[in-house]
């Protein structure tokens, strides 16, 4: 389903509650939507077409984040198929630039340089290195995954898809999906990896 | 000032002391004894009474004070009025919250265009806003006073129902909603701990201490600022100023946090 056919289909769903009850319905999507588009103004890189939403981020909208099981299957699979993966099947890079990557919270706002390297921001949600004690509590920790879980390519590939994609595997999650997004190049994403992976990493100390 | 500044350099010590632990029991301690001094060396007063002497001046093409202001509450009457905003307001008919309220006196009242009255509503360390003072000034008033917001009123209930549903809207490259951060328990973005603000514990301990200085930036922030920094954040576009949008979200807020005693304007990291 495309962005437009959503809207006209609520659309007519929210024509058509609005007849059938005069009473105060809460605001739909489309509704919050159109305030959206009153009330905020382009600035920087953030346009006015951010808050929009895309079919996953309407579906966990209005499913408060649990949509079916049929639905969450044919979204993941969906979000899945568009990962696109390293041409040369190599999933990790340098960790000690993925360091820098994970350590960074700059990116994507309107006071950010479009252009400018984008940082992952691993480190607001996650504990990856035990040398970092200012870490988030938001996503799972990921110290020691390597250690854990090795640096085979079938692990490597899982992370790489997961950074790029994380909806992939959980539809609903609130990592954003850095591939799909634009927001790490597959030259970070590989970084981050092996920030996560190598044997040699903080991370796994 | 120049106390207020090394005290605050001192608690900074503090934080730093906080990030170079590595137990989180530790880092919670150290973290509540950071607050406890940074409240303790906190400046609002000094907003609050520049507050005043702006809140009593005549000013604008009218040279007219805004003591005849109606803040909800009567012309005037200050006491306790920020405790029950937002709320609709019969005059422009709007729901509005209290630095809307401010923008509506400041043109009603002292005669200044709504852009006169919004060209400067942000301010920094070298210079805050008299928006900034206001609010401190108008919010102080309040302190000691339980938050009763009502949603009596079909356009109060209809923002409280529209802010509600703005603060779970996933958008943006990154699918947040303000629930990606504030929607659940006893989480943390690096070491800053994330009030619940869909939920009364969460959004009583935090409402009723903004606006808020910021010991981090010297500056006392409004809420307008706080929905403002937040949205950055989300990697949205940004709100306009006292917009329908932020005062929904606003009043979502300030009914979670109803019942609660109002404590602000507090003090921030």
């Amino acid at each position: 389903m495309t962005k437009t056919s959503i809207y006209l289909c609520l659309g007519a769903l929210a024509a058509a509650l609005a007849a059938a009850q005069p009473a105060q319905a809460d605001p739909s999507p489309m509704e919050v939507r159109a305030l959206l588009h009153k009330d905020f103004q382009a600035k920087g890189q953030a346009t006015m077409s951010r808050v929009d939403q895309d079919d996953l981020q309407f579906l966990c909208t209005v499913a408060h984040n649990k949509p079916s099981a049929k639905r969450v299957k044919e979204m993941e699979a969906e979000q899945h198929a568009a990962i696109v993966y390293p041409a040369d099947g190599k999933y990790m890079g340098d960790w000690t630039k993925g360091q820098k990557i994970a350590e960074s919270g700059k990116g994507m706002t309107w006071k950010d340089k479009p252009g400018e390297q984008n940082g992952g921001s691993c480190y607001n949600c996650h504990q990856l290195s035990p040398k970092e004690a200012s870490y988030g509590t938001v996503g799972p920790s990921l110290r020691g995954l390597g250690k854990k879980r090795g640096d085979g390519i079938e692990v490597q590939k899982y992370v790489y898809g997961k950074i790029y994609n994380s909806k992939a595997s959980n539809l609903c999650s609130e990592m954003p999906r850095f591939g799909t997004s634009g927001t790490l190049t597959e030259e970070q994403i590989k970084d981050l990896t092996a920030y996560v992976l190598d044997p040699a990493s903080p991370v796994n100390q | 000032m120049r106390r207020v500044s090394s005290r605050a350099l001192l608690a900074g010590a503090a934080l730093t002391v906080a990030a170079s632990l590595v137990h989180a029991d530790d880092t919670r301690k150290e973290i509540e004894k950071y607050q406890r001094m940074t409240a303790e060396s906190s400046p609002v007063e000094l907003w609050e009474m520049e507050g005043a002497d702006l809140w009593k001046q005549k000013r604008g093409p009218h040279n007219v004070s805004l003591e005849r202001c109606d803040l909800g509450m009567g012309p005037g009457v200050l006491k306790g009025a920020y405790a029950h905003l937002p709320r609709y307001f019969k005059d422009t008919g709007r729901v509005q919250d209290l630095e809307s309220r401010l923008v509506t006196c400041m043109t009603t009242l002292q005669g200044f265009s709504e852009q006169e009255a919004t060209k400067r509503v942000f301010g920094n360390a070298d210079k805050p806003s008299d928006m900034e003072y206001l609010a401190a000034y108008v919010a102080g008033k309040s302190r000691g006073v339980k938050m009763q917001v009502s949603t009596k009123d079909p356009k109060e209930k209809a923002a409280y129902e529209m802010g509600k549903a703005l603060f779970f809207y996933r958008a943006g490259p990154w699918d947040f909603s303000c629930a990606s951060c504030h929607g659940h328990e006893g989480k943390r973005i690096r070491m800053q701990e994330l009030p619940v603000l869909s939920s009364p514990k969460g959004a009583r301990g935090t409402y009723t201490t903004w606006p808020g200085y910021r010991v981090s930036v010297s500056q006392l922030k409004t809420m307008q600022w706080r929905l403002n920094d937040c949205f950055r954040q989300q990697r949205f576009p940004e709100p306009k100023y006292a917009s329908d949008a932020t005062i929904a979200l606003t009043m979502y807020m300030a009914v979670n946090a109803n019942g609660a005693t109002y404590r602000g304007p507090g003090t921030k990291r």
